[in-house]
């Protein structure tokens, strides 16, 4: 028992997390072509919408939840002091939970369903999207049979994550959790490490920067500034402005 | 000022035929691929109509294109930082298959390999997204010809602002006419596909104006095909990027002419380089709309102005590039003659690509005939419409004809004028006259004096008129198309090791360029 929970809590968040990293980066720097978020609205766009919008604003928001109570447990606690914003948490937490489920179920039945689709669908979109679906689920299932999902995490996740990035793993408490718990956690993993192997990498690049860049881009090929100059020593740089 | 070049176009719409071999070349050499099978980035459609995608104009639909907020100041206005990114999971302004059409082939071998059967054997057309039998509802230039009729003609969302009584006019069976209205991407100098694009993939070339989308940035957030107001950017659902119209760039670094314009049949495009002030590209964008034009104009320098060849030179505009712009076509005819106009100046993306509007349907008018003795000299067919109505070409009523046409002002005015009917009445005036000076030369039915007048109405001396009739009418290949090469021997300043690409593919990818997981 405790080998197959070592391998679950502790070898698989580290191969995960291994393959995770250098498969995005590779793919990021050598596969730039395939690099895309792969949308089909071109093909299908009005059951996209009730898919799509609900899906994304749901999980993007759980997400970053998640992403807060692992960086930063205390603020989470420090909101939960307060029945009544525990339950705020906790609901729009659940509801945003349910909007990811329903989008998603819409998401997976838009791509089987329309032969249009269903040529521009490998075997990874089913792949990911059925782990994606039982990942929320069993997600939605701690979180109403299991309260307070969000002060226990804080309590017994966070520590569990930081000792992994420490390369210190702490994992007697994670070998208490409940089946359907440990079964969140294993498959969280799971979907990290195949990130790198399916359409997954479009949030990596999310456009930020587009938000501070200039409208407009100009691209030079030649530095046009120093062609002229038949006085310099050719050097080997390239354009500034490229 | 920051003096940069641009290869321009200009297509001259009385010449066009309409005979789509534009099309085919570029679709043969850059779209004939998965994915790409319903792009045309270069299209030819007839006007009036709805053209390709449906009603693309109509920016109600699609909000595509810059607008004026009332703080004066420039937006786009379907896409853009916030609008963008807040739609990014759907965008609801983006068009879809529907609205171009599903592309389709046929199945052919079933024509030889059917059974015997007492029935003949058919080709099924069948869908070349699914290979399924599919029911052709739409297709390329499924509006071809087509003027006149409700489906097509009288959904084109330039007979805006038409009152019932001209847009009824325009439609009666006898006085029906059309035009072709070619286009590819118009290479703008404020492109709003550029500015709309979240991951900074699109961009403009700085040698040349190109605008161009690195397939290898693009992640397929697919706002440039919204924020397009000319619909030229198109999305490849196969590979998951967009692509668009690239000029043909090898072609044009090599000197030769894009696929499209060497191979037109009517002689209509010519090409060219324009020297332009980036400076006030901004404020020219944002002018109020009875300018627009005229502000785009002026953004476009004298080459031969000593101050501007110096600040070109200092831009590193190369020498040949700044002789091109100089015997450049399509300077002639835009700033020297006046006669080139923008396709809807109002999307305010300051578009290189510069029309002549037709002048035939507009010329002709129908009347009562009369005997007089010029209208004996002309050819009886092109001069009756029937005993008793003339079908008028004549240049006696200098002006009037342009008034009275058959096309109301208005309509070109809402296509080439941003809504300004006094720009398209002067460039019709412009070819008026050339003509009268023409006819004057030619046939000599029409006095000197009154072709003489006709041509000074409008600022032309007979020397400029005989210049755009020779490039109208007679010009050479080597006229129509001024193309600096690229010059090969600064790329070594380019720095890209050659070495670097050895090994990789044509177009520099190291990987095929398929869909990703
Ligand atoms: C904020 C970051 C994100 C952005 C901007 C984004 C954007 C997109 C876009 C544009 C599409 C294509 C939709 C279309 O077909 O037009 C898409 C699809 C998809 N995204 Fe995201 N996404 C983000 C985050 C996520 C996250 C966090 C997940 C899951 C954990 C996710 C999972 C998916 C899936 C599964 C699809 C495929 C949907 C389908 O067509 O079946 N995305 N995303």
């Amino acid at each position: 028992m405790d080998l197959l929970n070592n391998f679950f809590f502790i070898a698989l968040p580290y191969i995960a997390i291994i393959v995770f990293v250098i498969g995005t980066v590779y793919r990021y720097r050598s596969l730039k072509f395939g690099y895309s978020s792969l949308s089909s609205q071109f093909l299908e766009t009005r059951k996209l919408f009730w898919g799509s919008l609900l899906f994304h604003w749901g999980i993007v928001i759980i997400f970053f939840g998640h992403l807060i109570a692992f960086l930063i447990p205390q603020s989470i606690l420090l909101w939960n002091q307060q029945p009544l914003r525990l339950f705020i948490l906790e609901i729009s937490a659940f509801t945003f939970g349910i909007m990811a489920f329903i989008g998603l179920i819409n998401l997976l039945y838009r791509r089987l369903s329309s032969a249009r689709i269903r040529v521009v669908t490998n075997y990874m979109d089913i792949i990911l999207e059925i782990l994606l679906l039982i990942q929320i689920f069993l997600g939605l299932w701690v979180a109403y049979g299991y309260r307070w999902g969000s002060s226990w995490f804080a309590i017994v996740i966070s520590p569990y994550l930081k000792s992994l990035f420490t390369f210190t793993p702490k994992v007697d408490a994670v070998f208490m959790l409940p089946l359907v718990v440990q079964l969140h956690i294993i498959t969280g993993f799971l979907i990290i490490l195949i990130v790198p192997f399916t359409r997954l990498v479009h949030f990596l690049v999310f456009p930020l920067s587009y938000l501070w860049r200039p409208y407009q881009k100009v691209i030079w090929n030649r530095d046009r500034k120093k062609i002229r100059n038949a006085k310099e020593a050719w050097t080997v740089h390239r354009p500034e402005n490229n | 000022m920051d003096v940069r070049s641009q290869v321009a176009m200009l297509f001259h719409l009385d010449k066009c035929i309409g005979c789509h071999t534009c099309s085919i070349a570029c679709k043969n050499i850059w779209t004939d691929r998965k994915g790409a099978e319903y792009m045309w980035w270069n299209n030819v459609e007839t006007k009036p109509g709805t053209g390709f995608p449906t009603k693309w104009e109509d920016q109600n639909i699609y909000k595509g294109g810059w607008k004026k907020s009332d703080d004066q100041k420039l937006s786009l206005r379907g896409s853009g930082k916030y609008k963008g990114l807040l739609n990014i999971f759907h965008n609801p302004y983006m068009p879809s298959l529907e609205d171009y059409y599903e592309p389709w082939t046929y199945k052919y071998l079933d024509l030889i390999e059917s059974p015997k059967g007492n029935d003949q054997p058919t080709a099924r057309p069948v869908s070349l997204i699914t290979g399924k039998p599919i029911d052709i509802k739409s297709g390329p230039n499924w509006d071809d010809d087509l003027s006149g009729t409700p489906e097509f003609a009288r959904r084109d969302p330039n007979l805006e602002h038409l009152s019932p009584s001209e847009k009824e006019a325009m439609f009666q069976l006898e006085k029906m006419a059309m035009f072709y209205l070619p286009r590819i991407c118009n290479h703008c100098l404020n492109p709003a596909c550029v500015a709309s694009c979240p991951s900074g993939a699109i961009y403009k070339r700085g040698e040349d104006g190109v605008v161009l989308i690195n397939q290898q940035v693009c992640r397929a957030w697919r706002m440039c095909v919204t924020a397009c107001p000319y619909k030229k950017s198109y999305y490849n659902w196969s590979t998951g990027k967009s692509e668009k119209c690239i000029l043909c760039y090898p072609r044009l670094e090599a000197g030769l002419a894009p696929a499209c314009m060497h191979s037109c049949v009517g002689r209509i495009r010519y090409l060219g380089v324009l020297l332009y002030d980036a400076d006030r590209i901004q404020e020219a964008a944002s002018a109020p709309e009875d300018e627009l034009i005229d502000r785009q104009l002026e953004l476009i320098l004298d080459p031969f102005d000593e101050n501007v060849i110096q600040k070109a030179k200092d831009n590193g505009i190369a020498d040949s590039t700044i002789q091109a712009a100089q015997t450049s076509p399509v300077y002639k005819f835009v700033k020297e003659w006046g006669l080139g106009l923008p396709l809807h100046a109002e999307y305010r993306t300051l578009p290189m690509l510069f029309y002549i509007p037709s002048l035939l349907p507009v010329m002709a008018t129908l009347s009562d005939a009369d005997n007089s003795a010029q209208s004996g000299k002309l050819d009886p067919i092109a001069k009756f419409w029937n005993k008793n109505t003339l079908y008028d070409t004549s240049t006696n009523s200098l002006w009037g004809t342009i008034e009275q046409s058959r096309f109301p002002l208005k309509y070109l005015a809402n296509m080439f004028g941003a809504g300004n009917e006094s720009k398209i009445k002067e460039v019709l005036k412009k070819q008026l006259a050339v003509r009268v000076h023409r006819r004057n030369v030619t046939v000599g039915d029409i006095n000197s004096e009154f072709s003489q007048k006709a041509l000074s109405d409008v600022g032309l001396t007979s020397k400029m008129a005989d210049d755009i009739f020779y490039l109208t009418s007679l010009a050479k290949f080597d006229d129509r198309f001024n193309i600096p090469p690229a010059h090969r021997e600064q790329a070594i300043e380019m720095l890209e090791n050659t070495g670097d690409a050895k090994g990789s593919s044509g177009f520099g990818f190291k990987e095929s360029p398929t869909r990703g997981l």
